[in-house]
C-alpha cells in the first residue's frame, strides 16, 4: 500500500482516536481539582507533543517516554555476583 | 492457513476455545508455565500444575487435532519468594522427560527486583545444565524497557547460552531491536488492552523484518483473545503481504525455533491430513 492508501484506510480511525484523547483531556479539566502539576498529566502532554515530531519512530519514542529508566550498573546496586 | 501459537495459557481457557482455535487453523501451541492469578502456597501445588501442563492439556488439545507443547519454571511473579522458587526448581528435572516439554519458561522479570533476578539466573543455569531451550517473559508497561535490558545483561553473562535457542517474549517497538540484534528470537504478544495490537505487530514486522520473530496471543486468565494470531493474519492480508511471508511469521518461525528442542516431534498438517474438530 502506498502512503495515500494507508491514509485513506486509517483516516477515520485516527480521527476517532484524536477525538477520544481530546474528550479525555476535557473530562480531566471539567472534574474538580487541578492536576496540571501531576507527573502523569505532564507525561501525557509530552506524549502528545511527540506525535507531531517529524521522525518516523514516534511509537518507539512514546514507549520510551513511558518507560522506567535503565541503569547499566544495576547488578552492582543489587550486589549480584557475576555468573559464568 | 495453519498456524502455531507459541505462547498461550490453555489451563485458563475453556474446551470451546480449543474448538475455535482448531477451526481457525491452529495446528500446534506451546504453553509456558505462568502465574495462575494467585500465589500458590506450596511446591506441591506446582507439581500438580506441571502434571496439568504435561498430561492433562495435551490430551484436551489432541481431541481437537491440536498438538500441545509446554515450558516449565516458576514464573517471575512468584519468584519473589526465593525459598519456594528453589523448591519448585527441584521438581523440574523429572518433568523434563515428558514428551511435550520444550524447555524452561516463561522465566523472566516482573517488577525487576533482586529476588526475581536471582531466580532468573538460577533458571538459566538449570536450562544450561539440562541443555534446554529458554522462553523468557519480559515485564509490562513502564517496567518493560528496564526489565528487558536487565534480562539481556544477565543472558550475556552466561557463556553457556546458545542465543538461537532462547526466545525473549512480549517485545514491543522499544525492545525488539536489542533482542533481535543480540541474536535471540523475539515474540510479540497481541493483547486487546494493554499490549501490542495486531496492527502495531505488523508495523514491527515491516520495520524489523521477519527473521526470528514470532507472534502469540498469550490467551490467559486475564482479558485476552486466544484467536489473536488469526487477527494478525487478517491484518497482514489486508496490507497486501504475501501468503509466504504470513506463513513464515505464524508457522515456519515457531516451527524452526521449536525444532531445536529434542522433544519437538511434530508433523505439520497438509491439506490431505487435515484433522477436523470432533467436538
Ligand atoms: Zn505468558
Amino acid at each position: 500500500m502506498n502512503a495515500s492508501q494507508v491514509l485513506e484506510r486509517e483516516f477515520l480511525e485516527i480521527r476517532a482516536r484524536i477525538l477520544e484523547i481530546a474528550a479525555s483531556l476535557d473530562r480531566i479539566d471539567r472534574a474538580a481539582g487541578d492536576v496540571s502539576l501531576d507527573a502523569n498529566r505532564q507525561l501525557l502532554s509530552r506524549g502528545i507533543d511527540l506525535l507531531s515530531a517529524k521522525e518516523s519512530d514516534r511509537a518507539e519514542q512514546v514507549q520510551l517516554l513511558f518507560s522506567n529508566e535503565y541503569v547499566s550498573d544495576w547488578q552492582s546496586d543489587f550486589q549480584m555476583k557475576p555468573r559464568s | 492457513m495453519y498456524y502455531i501459537d507459541p505462547h498461550i495459557h490453555m489451563v485458563s481457557r475453556t474446551t470451546d476455545d480449543y474448538q475455535t482455535l482448531s477451526q481457525m487453523g491452529c495446528a500446534a501451541m506451546s504453553e509456558p508455565a505462568f502465574w495462575a492469578g494467585f500465589d500458590r502456597g506450596s511446591a506441591e501445588s506446582f507439581r500438580d500444575y506441571f502434571h496439568q501442563l504435561t498430561d492433562v492439556e495435551p490430551k484436551r488439545a489432541a481431541q481437537y487435532g491440536i498438538q500441545h507443547f509446554t515450558w516449565l519454571c516458576i514464573n517471575a511473579k512468584e519468584a519473589e519468594n526465593v525459598k519456594l522458587s528453589r523448591e519448585v526448581m527441584k521438581l523440574i528435572p523429572e518433568f523434563l522427560q515428558c514428551p511435550n516439554v520444550l524447555g524452561i519458561g516463561e522465566i523472566g522479570l516482573n517488577k525487576n527486583t533482586k529476588n526475581e533476578s536471582i531466580i532468573f539466573q538460577e533458571h538459566v543455569e538449570l536450562a544450561i545444565e539440562y541443555q534446554q531451550q529458554i522462553l523468557i517473559h519480559t515485564p509490562h508497561l513502564a517496567d518493560k524497557y528496564q526489565g528487558t535490558r536487565m534480562i539481556l545483561d544477565m543472558l550475556a553473562g552466561h557463556g553457556g547460552i546458545e542465543r538461537s535457542r532462547v526466545l525473549v517474549d512480549h517485545v514491543e517497538e522499544h525492545t525488539v531491536r536489542e533482542v533481535i540484534d543480540a541474536g535471540y528470537w523475539a515474540g510479540m504478544t497481541l493483547y486487546p488492552v494493554t499490549k501490542c495490537t495486531p496492527a502495531r505487530a505488523v508495523d514491527i514486522i515491516e520495520s524489523v523484518g521477519p527473521d526470528r520473530l514470532c507472534v502469540n496471543s498469550a490467551g490467559d486468565w486475564g482479558p485476552s483473545k486466544p484467536t489473536a494470531v488469526p487477527d494478525l493474519i487478517l491484518e497482514m492480508r489486508r496490507r497486501g503481504h504475501t501468503e509466504g511471508l504470513i506463513r513464515k511469521i505464524v508457522f515456519d518461525n515457531p516451527f524452526d525455533f521449536f525444532s531445536q528442542s529434542k522433544n519437538f516431534s511434530f508433523t505439520p498438517p497438509s491439506d490431505e491430513t487435515r484433522v477436523f474438530p470432533t467436538g
